[in-house]
Parts: structure tokens; sequence; C-alpha cells
């Protein structure tokens, strides 16, 4: 099974209905209440970073019988420095986007620590695509 | 604690939920930035904010919580009280500050939270 959702620029209304639709949906196959928590959350921080930095995107969420793939592809200006991005507290929101409760710097920290893998890959004026999975049924090593 | 003892302790008047008072919450988390409260939340957490829009509500959905406190007085607007009911959760405004509200139920007992080490 494959959901895609497309994602809005800047929709603050709109933004975050695909994460909470991604969520019913893990809830009703029976999933694990943790792994289901850590997709969403992860989910969402990924799904706010495509509407608020990059320019609007995609979502694709692929099932299978041992994991849950996740790939985030945005249209934005692309991340120049990852490493520096993955930092905890680092931030390129406005004044805008923090009035509106986000820009702590802790979305792709957020990614990483509730996704069983995760790998960004951005090019500079192009965009930036994250995948991330998740293994069901076995222990996590966190 | 009991969502009924927080109401009290803070003075709150609730706009829904109201038939869900004897909940139980075991710690709290004041932040008005949704990714501290993705990033600290644990269990049976009450979330107090002063950010009221629909995005604090689904941050509290995503994450399970289900007991939302808005901060200094400020009063939910009818979709958002909607979209509380709609989640079945439990929403409530005081006229407290955040450090005021946090403090009152960190004085009466709650003192569950995140709490990470300085990388």
């Amino acid at each position: 099974m494959k959901l895609t959702y497309s994602i809005p620029s800047m929709d603050f209304s709109a933004a975050g209905k695909a994460s909470t639709d991604v969520k019913k949906t893990l809830a009703q196959l029976g999933l694990d209440r943790d792994l289901v928590k850590r997709i969403a959350v992860a989910m969402y921080e990924g799904e706010m970073n495509i509407a608020i930095h990059g320019g609007g995107g995609t979502a694709e969420i692929e099932f299978s019988p041992d994991r849950i793939d996740i790939l985030l592809v945005d249209r934005g200006p692309g991340i120049a420095d990852i490493a520096l991005a993955m930092t905890e507290g680092f931030s390129t929101a406005s004044e805008e986007v923090r009035s509106m409760g986000f820009g702590a710097g802790m979305g792709l920290p957020n990614m990483k620590r509730n996704a069983d893998e995760m790998t960004v890959e951005s090019r500079v004026g192009e965009g930036t695509s994250v995948r991330m999975r998740f293994l069901l049924g076995a222990a996590r090593c966190a | 604690m009991k969502v009924r003892e927080i109401v009290g302790l803070l003075d709150a008047k609730v706009f829904a939920g109201a038939d869900q008072l004897d909940l139980e919450v075991q710690s709290a988390c004041g932040a008005d930035l949704m990714s501290d409260v993705m990033a600290f939340v644990k269990e049976r957490v009450v979330l107090l904010t002063g950010l009221m829009n629909p995005q604090a509500l689904r941050t509290a959905d995503l994450l399970d919580i289900k007991v939302v406190v808005f901060v200094r007085g400020k009063k939910p607007t009818p979709d958002l009280v909607a979209m509380a009911e709609e989640s079945g959760m439990i929403l409530m405004t005081t006229k407290y500050s955040m450090f005021l509200a946090c403090g009152r139920l960190y004085e009466a007992g709650l003192r569950g939270g995140g709490v990470r080490e300085i990388s």
C-alpha cells in the first residue's frame, strides 16, 4: 500500500493534515502505539519543513510487511550545509513562522531521533529530499 | 493529578471536554514552539501554550495529548473548540501567564516533564 500527499507552501491551515491522516491509517492497521507516535511526529516535522522552507512538495508513505518508508520531496532552495541544519536549535525560519509556533530548530533532529534510518539529500537551488525508514516488529536501538 | 484539579488550580474556563475532567495526567509541558513539544513530550501530558492556532491542537493530537491549556487568558475561537471536540480533547483557558500557570501545577505536585542532557 502506498499513500501520496501533495503539501502546499505556507498554508498553515492545511499543514499537518497529511500527518494526521497517516497517523489515523497507522492506528487502524493496529501498529504499536509508540511506533505510530514516532512516525506521526517525524512525518509532521517533515511536512512542516516542506510547507515552511520547501515551497511545497510531496510526501509518499509506503507500507511493507517489515517496514514503513516515507519519502519527502520539496521544491525549495535546498540546504547548503546539511550537518548544520541537523544541529538542534539551528533555524532559518522567519519571525512570521516562529509566531505560528515553528522554527525551533528541532525539525530535522526530531525526525532523525524518531526514525530508524534517515537520509537527507539536497542541492542548492533545486530542492531537498528526505527518506525515513521505520522498522516493524523489531527491537529499537536508539 | 486529575484534570479537574488542574482546572481548579489554574482557575480555568473549560471550552471542550468538560465531561472528561476525571482524566489523569502525569506530566506537563509548557511551550510555544511546537517542535519543542515534539522533542520532549512523554505520556499523559497536559500542554500549556500561548500559541492559539490549529497547529497547537494538531501537534497535541499527533502526540496523543488530551489536555491543552491556553495561557494568558486567550479564549479559543469556535473553530479551535470544534477541532478539540472532534479530537476528544479537553481544552481550557487560564488567566495566568505561562510562568505562573506552570508554577502552580508544579507546586501542587505535577513534577514529571522532559529533561535532556546538555550536549
